[in-house]
């Protein structure tokens, strides 16, 4: 019975792995014929090619800024959201809950198509302005937004609502008693929900595509390579967003780790 | 309290980005091009039954194979030592992250007719096997590309469970199957209903993973919507009329599966890292 669920966790895997495996190796392919099925020699050709290509750089620019201003936007909306929802009553915290998971149950394409109408009539109204980022930008925050939410609200549930009021009657205004008792304990939450933010941002692609009007972003322009004679320079560029992808999430499982064991240590202290 | 007046930007956001352009698909759906009200684009959208009846089909098959394949691994994982299991949730949700559209090019580069895995059944002696730009592969697509939101709420849930739970149930005289089927599945039955509809709503709507792996025969509603809107039959009122089905689909859907779990706020939960 182990044996066998090993061999199976080890095909699940594989079959997860193997086409991002055969990205990778073909990244380094050394072929004039951009050949996706013959390894024909080693050559870091794609990725030199990469880092010159003016359109790849130029998307990479735009999906950074919009992400880190996203992912800040939405952080500090949604923790100043999450703190209130948490004080609400039951009736108005279910639907602002409701409201709050609708984009992520909603399918994609059609939020993605409703905020295009949107955007659509807004530059017709202000007489054919491009929106440029501000578009894009706008649609980040609000499909990041819920997942900001939904990361904080457990922060603030756990925490013992006396803490802040003890502040208070110790003669703390609330506003300090925030700042100094609330938001060091929701801060995990608070962290994960940006870094999750701007991963979903930089990964966006199908909302993207609906309210980008001209601008190119990344996962548009790997969209536009996918349609056109395709060169391996896909795949450098997918193996140096794996690598960064991995960094990321080794750094949020660090953390985790290290939350959870002060939790526990917390817990041992009190206990 | 003034607390709870601290979420008014979002709701104020969520009002105006949300709510507004649901209520403008709304309106497209229901008026022609000149404005005026119309059921036209409504009862249009009964000529592309098939692409909603494949659309249904293939996602409901792939959320099937997902979670045959999914519930496995995601006991193998609830049942491994714990420092395992972190590293192995994360080698699941990997994948995830990296974007979709360079996940389906690489089964692109597998399937082809030349690809590499023709290349290997002609090495061991097999005949070739057509398998780009066909049904299966759409499956495939889906299936690759979604099974890890199958995977990751069913083993929050499992790992949950109270191990004295089934200990007990062993004590009673259950035997493994037994202990499965009446303790283990029941218990977990909200995390595969939040798996079911993780997969389920997405691959429904999907439309670039049948684009590159269906070809031009495996025509989805996401392509139909995508085509009203960005492509060559630009017509939004129509596109929005068939986003709305699609939606009221979805949400008939979801009730259903709503019905076995009424856990107020699990939706999604087990998304979260």
């Amino acid at each position: 019975m182990k044996l066998l669920s090993k061999i199976y966790t080890a095909l699940i895997f594989l079959f997860l792995y193997a086409p991002i495996f055969v990205l990778i190796v073909f990244s380094f392919n050394d072929t004039e014929t951009s050949s996706r099925t013959v390894f024909s020699g080693f050559t870091l050709r794609w990725y030199e090619r990469l880092f010159q290509d003016r359109y790849i750089l130029e998307a990479l620019l735009n999906t950074l800024i919009i992400a880190v201003v996203a992912a800040l936007v939405s952080t500090f909306l949604g923790t100043l959201a999450a703190v209130g929802i948490n004080s609400m009553k039951r009736l108005p915290r279910k639907i602002m809950m409701n409201i709050t998971n609708f984009p992520m149950v909603n399918p994609e394409i059609v939020t993605g198509v409703s905020m295009m109408l949107l955007f659509v009539a807004a530059t017709r109204a202000m007489g054919d302005r491009d929106l440029g980022m501000v578009s894009l930008i706008i649609a980040h925050v609000t499909f990041c937004l819920p997942y900001v939410i939904l990361s904080v609200l457990p922060k603030l549930r756990q925490m013992n609502p006396n803490l802040y009021e003890a502040a208070q009657d110790l003669g703390c205004p609330p506003i300090r008693a925030f700042f100094k008792v609330v938001l060091p304990e929701i801060m995990p939450g608070i962290v994960t929900g940006m870094i999750m933010a701007f991963t979903l941002s930089i990964d966006d692609f199908v909302i993207s595509y609906f309210t980008s009007g001209t601008t190119q972003t990344l996962p548009i322009y790997i969209y536009s390579m996918t349609r056109k004679r395709i060169s391996p320079e896909i795949n450098a560029l997918s193996t140096v967003l794996f690598l960064c992808i991995l960094v990321l999430l080794i750094i949020i499982n660090v953390r985790q780790a290290q939350d959870e064991r002060r939790q526990k240590k917390a817990e041992k202290e009190r206990g | 309290m003034r607390t709870k007046l601290i979420s008014a930007p979002y709701t104020i956001w969520m009002t105006l980005f949300i709510i507004v352009p649901m209520g403008l698909v709304a309106v497209f759906a229901f008026t022609d091009k000149s404005g005026a009200f119309t059921l036209d684009n409504i009862l249009r959208v009964g000529q592309y039954s098939n692409v909603f009846l494949r659309s249904i089909l293939l996602g409901a098959v792939a959320t099937a194979i997902s979670l045959l394949l999914g519930y496995p691994l995601a006991y193998i994982i609830s049942k491994a030592k714990a420092s395992r299991q972190s590293i192995m949730v994360m080698l699941v949700m990997l994948p995830m992250w990296m974007n979709f559209l360079l996940r389906t090019y690489a089964w692109m580069s597998l399937l082809e007719d030349n690809g590499l895995i023709n290349n290997l059944l002609v090495a061991i002696g097999l005949p070739r096997v057509h398998m780009i730009n066909t049904a299966g592969a759409v499956v495939l697509g889906m299936v690759y590309n979604y099974i890890p939101y199958m995977i990751l709420p069913i083993y929050s849930v499992l790992a949950k469970i109270d191990n004295s739970v089934i200990e007990a149930a062993q004590d009673l005289g259950a035997n493994g199957v037994k202990v499965f089927l009446k303790v283990v599945l029941p218990m977990s039955m909200s995390g595969v209903i939040s798996g079911v509809t993780m997969v389920f709503v997405p691959a429904v709507s999907t439309f670039i993973i049948s684009k590159m792996l269906g070809g031009g025969g495996n025509l989805l509603i996401g392509d139909l919507i995508d085509m009203q809107f960005l492509g060559s039959a630009y017509n939004p009122n129509l596109g929005s009329a068939i986003s709305l089905v699609l939606m009221v689909i979805i949400m008939i859907c979801m009730g259903i599966m709503n019905q076995f779990d009424d856990d107020e706020e699990n939706m999604g939960g087990g998304m979260l890292l």
